[in-house]
């Protein structure tokens, strides 16, 4: 019976990961606590935390070793000795056992990455860390001594012995049999058994929990004395035992004993309170419960054209099955869920690095790190946080002297927070650092073209120019941030995630993110809209308003282009019909319908035909069904089994748009001036 | 075949005592630690308890003494996993009660030999 033992390896790598995560947050707290007690005064590390830090590399040791990863089971070893001296109260935890071990669990990372895709490791960095860690034994001891393969293996003389073998009474109280042991040395060779009767009392006086019997054995056959000792081994103290030789023999070949059983590969299952699933094994379900939703809006089609008498049965049942599907529907979207904190928690460390790195004094404050969010969101948020919280530690936050001479605090705050509102998680990243610096933002933009020289904008309008594509107020590149990967390309992740970042900012006092993201990717609560013969769906979260326009309240500009007003803005209007083809003239804007739609910070008006109402649809890949279409996200099935396309209005609006940003900058003008004169929207639509 | 409860903080290890034990056609339930074991335990009879050491909530010597309190547990054979150099906690597994132990690392089919010694 062969059992793959690679198949349990995905399960190792994971679990060490979350078990290294875990570790190095223990070992951040332990630090923090160093740090706030008196530098002479010895610090008592909470027992369990310290427990959880060796459980932590004691798995890793065991599961190394299992898999025969022997550069992590050694390395682990090592860590598990030093360990072992902090819990018994050897040693202190003090700030450079602390570094060294956050540094070890860096090298356990790399050590266990490359014994996962064989990537190579470069033994500088473990051996540094590794001779540092042996300088804190005397006599480093050597992992893992004994060769299991040898455990109960042949050693010692072959031959026939005599064995006595008298059970202590208590023997049952711990589990053992003396039939198991009787039983286990007749599979060594030919046994000859006698029983001791002696010491059995009269019936009545009988305790059947008490073992009376002893028993005098032979056994002959290739058995070696340590084979014998290995059967007892696990009660030896609790028996009188003696093994004596009665006559040598010569080695004859065993048959290895051949172990039955059908190697079905059968999943086994798993029955504690966690799981892990596949994310391939999730989408699947994601798909089927999609389908399931399908046909129930189609069921509820067909009952709608019914008779009015015999619908109402099915009426009832379709209501069941609606719940029904929601429940299911929410209970498998929840699977994919995983914890913010994922990603939160990799933020402690990168805090302590950056700031040590940069002489700054920061505290960290994380909360909400239990809010829920689909997988593939938190993947993707994961380097854009990161990359915000580096970007205020090296340009939001002051060293402690800059901030003593602006009469704050010398340990600057950084305040993550995740909340769910409706269907969505709202990320905050505040910090009370110095704020974005207005003038050289404005100064910066100017000089890279990005606004016009004399353009006149609002605090939030300059506060946004950060998010444009290549403005960097670093005046030096700096190893941290400033590496021409900006907030731009942050805010693209966040779009293209279907969320939004905002900003909010005060000189002196601080910056504040407030990131916006969609709870999953594979539900979308969408407006159908009909243009011509075809239903497109809007996402719901990108509709400003819907209105009806006048025909004069269009103008054009000399390019074609067509614009409205719009709450004191220019907006443009795409007239749908025209952008996806289909007969023209039928998109009057006297019957249509204008939707005005905001994406990217910038607004459109959509004109459609009909609005056709609200609902959740379930997103298929346009791609991977046919290929990627302009203007077009992705593709859904609605209740009567027609496909309808769901509108990438980010792609639209970006099209015929300029942000929203420089429309301002030159709203009070294009306002103020008479309906037919608009030359110039022109320059700043474009 | 038996009923087996494996009772183990790392899901690697619990994964590979349930996915062994299960391919030779025990029925194998799993717990996470000894407190998440102790009231499987008194919710369903095991035949044999296969527990780590070293767990969070309660430990394996702990989970040992408590189930040897239940009659239900009295004679029922329960093997600690400890490590080569755990010596003193194999001692104090065995004082409270445990029937055996079982040396980590090992590979799935050391693991049916020692079940198949214990369950017969």
């Amino acid at each position: 019976m062969a059992i793959d033992i690679r198949q349990f390896h995905q399960t190792f790598f994971d679990e060490s990961h979350e078990g290294l995560v875990s570790m190095e947050s223990a070992l951040l707290q332990i630090e923090q606590g160093l740090s706030t007690a008196l530098p002479n005064q010895a610090t008592t590390s909470d027992p369990e935390v310290l427990n959880t830090i060796f459980r932590v590399v004691h798995s890793i040791k065991g599961g190394a070793g299992t898999f025969g990863f022997g550069w992590v089971t050694d390395f682990s070893h090592l860590l598990e000795t030093l360990l072992d001296d902090v819990r018994a109260g050897h040693r202190q935890v003090d700030r450079p056992i602390a570094g060294l071990l956050l540094r070890a669990v860096d090298c356990l990372q790399i050590l266990l990455a490359s014994a996962r895709s064989g990537s190579s490791v470069d033994p500088a960095v473990i051996e540094e860390v590794t001779a540092e860690l042996e300088a804190l034994h005397l006599t480093p001891v050597p992992a893992m001594g004994i060769d299991l393969a040898a455990t109960g293996a042949v050693a010692g003389k072959a031959g026939t012995w005599r064995i006595r073998f008298i059970p202590k009474a208590n023997l049952f109280f711990s589990g053992n049999d003396p039939l198991r042991v009787l039983r286990e040395l007749s599979t060594l060779g030919k046994l000859h058994v006698e029983t001791d009767m002696g010491r059995l009392p009269p019936w009545a006086e009988l305790d059947p929990e008490i073992c009376y019997l002893g028993w005098t054995l032979e056994l002959s056959g290739n058995v070696t004395r340590d084979a014998i000792t290995e059967v007892f081994s696990w009660i030896a103290d609790d028996c009188e035992l003696e093994i004596q030789s009665i006559q040598d023999q010569s080695v004859a070949p065993k048959a290895a004993s051949a172990t039955a059983g059908d190697s079905d590969a059968d999943q086994a299952k798993a029955r504690g309170t966690s799981i892990r699933v596949s994310t391939h094994k999730m989408d699947t379900l994601v798909d089927i419960v999609g389908e399931l939703v399908i046909t129930q809006t189609i069921l509820n089609q067909t009952v709608a054209q019914f008779g009015p008498d015999s619908g109402q049965r099915l009426n009832a049942g379709l209501a069941q099955l609606e719940r029904n599907l929601r429940q299911l529907q929410e209970n498998v979207m929840r699977i994919r869920m995983l914890p913010i904190g994922f990603v939160f928690n990799r933020l402690p460390r990168l805090v302590r690095d950056i700031s040590q790195q940069l002489g700054k004094q920061v505290e960290l404050k994380i909360s909400g790190e239990g809010t829920e969010l689909d997988k593939t969101v938190i993947e993707r948020i994961s380097d854009p946080l990161l990359h915000m919280v580096r970007n205020s530690l090296d340009h939001g936050i002051e060293t402690p002297q800059e901030r003593r001479a602006a009469g704050k605090p010398e340990i600057a705050c950084i305040r993550i927070d995740a909340s769910q509102r409706g269907g969505h998680v709202i990320v905050e990243i505040e910090d009370d650092g110095r704020g974005l610096d207005q003038d050289k933002i404005l100064k910066r933009a100017v000089e890279r073209g990005l606004v016009a020289a004399n353009t006149k904008l609002s605090a939030e309008q300059i506060a946004e120019l950060v998010f444009l594509p290549g403005f960097t107020t670093a005046d030096s590149v700096s190893d941290l941030s400033g590496r021409g990967v900006g907030l731009d390309v942050v805010r693209n992740n966040i779009y293209s995630l279907g969320g939004n970042i905002d900003v909010r900012t005060q000189a002196g006092h601080g910056t504040h993110f407030t990131i916006r993201l969609p709870l999953t990717l594979a539900i979308l609560d969408g407006l159908g809209v009909q243009v011509g013969s075809q239903t497109y769906i809007l996402p719901l979260t990108s509709i400003t308003e819907s209105m009806a326009l006048a025909p004069e309240q269009i103008r054009r500009l000399p390019g074609g282009e067509e614009i409205f007003q719009f709450r004191q803005e220019y907006a443009p209007l795409i007239r749908l019909r025209r952008v996806f083809g289909g007969t023209p003239g039928a998109d009057d804007i006297n019957t249509g319908i204008v939707v005005v739609v905001e994406a990217n910070g910038r607004r459109a008006g959509l004109l459609v035909d009909d609005l056709l109402g609200q609902q959740q649809i379930v997103i298929k890949s346009l791609e991977s069904h046919y290929r990627r279409v302009d203007g077009i996200s992705a593709a859904t099935i609605l209740g009567d089994g027609t496909v309808a396309l769901i509108l990438d209005v980010g792609g639209l609006v970006g099209a015929v748009s300029a942000p929203l940003l420089n429309l301002n900058s030159t709203q009070s003008a294009a306002v103020n001036r008479p309906a037919s004169q608009s030359s110039s929207p022109v320059r700043a639509l474009h | 075949m038996a009923t087996i409860m494996t009772v183990d903080d790392t899901a690697t290890m619990r994964q590979m005592v349930s996915f062994t034990l299960h391919s030779v056609g025990h029925e194998v339930l799993q717990a996470s630690d000894g407190k998440e074991g102790l009231a499987l335990a008194k919710s369903k009879k095991f035949d044999l308890v296969i527990a780590d050491v070293n767990m969070p909530n309660m430990d394996g010597i702990t989970l040992v003494r408590s189930l040897r309190a239940l009659p239900e547990y009295k004679f029922i054979p329960i093997l600690l996993l400890t490590t080569e150099s755990q010596d003193s906690k194999r001692q104090e597994g065995k004082d409270a009660g445990a029937t055996g132990w079982i040396v980590k690392p090992f590979n799935p089919e050391q693991l049916i030999n020692v079940v198949r010694k214990v369950l017969g």
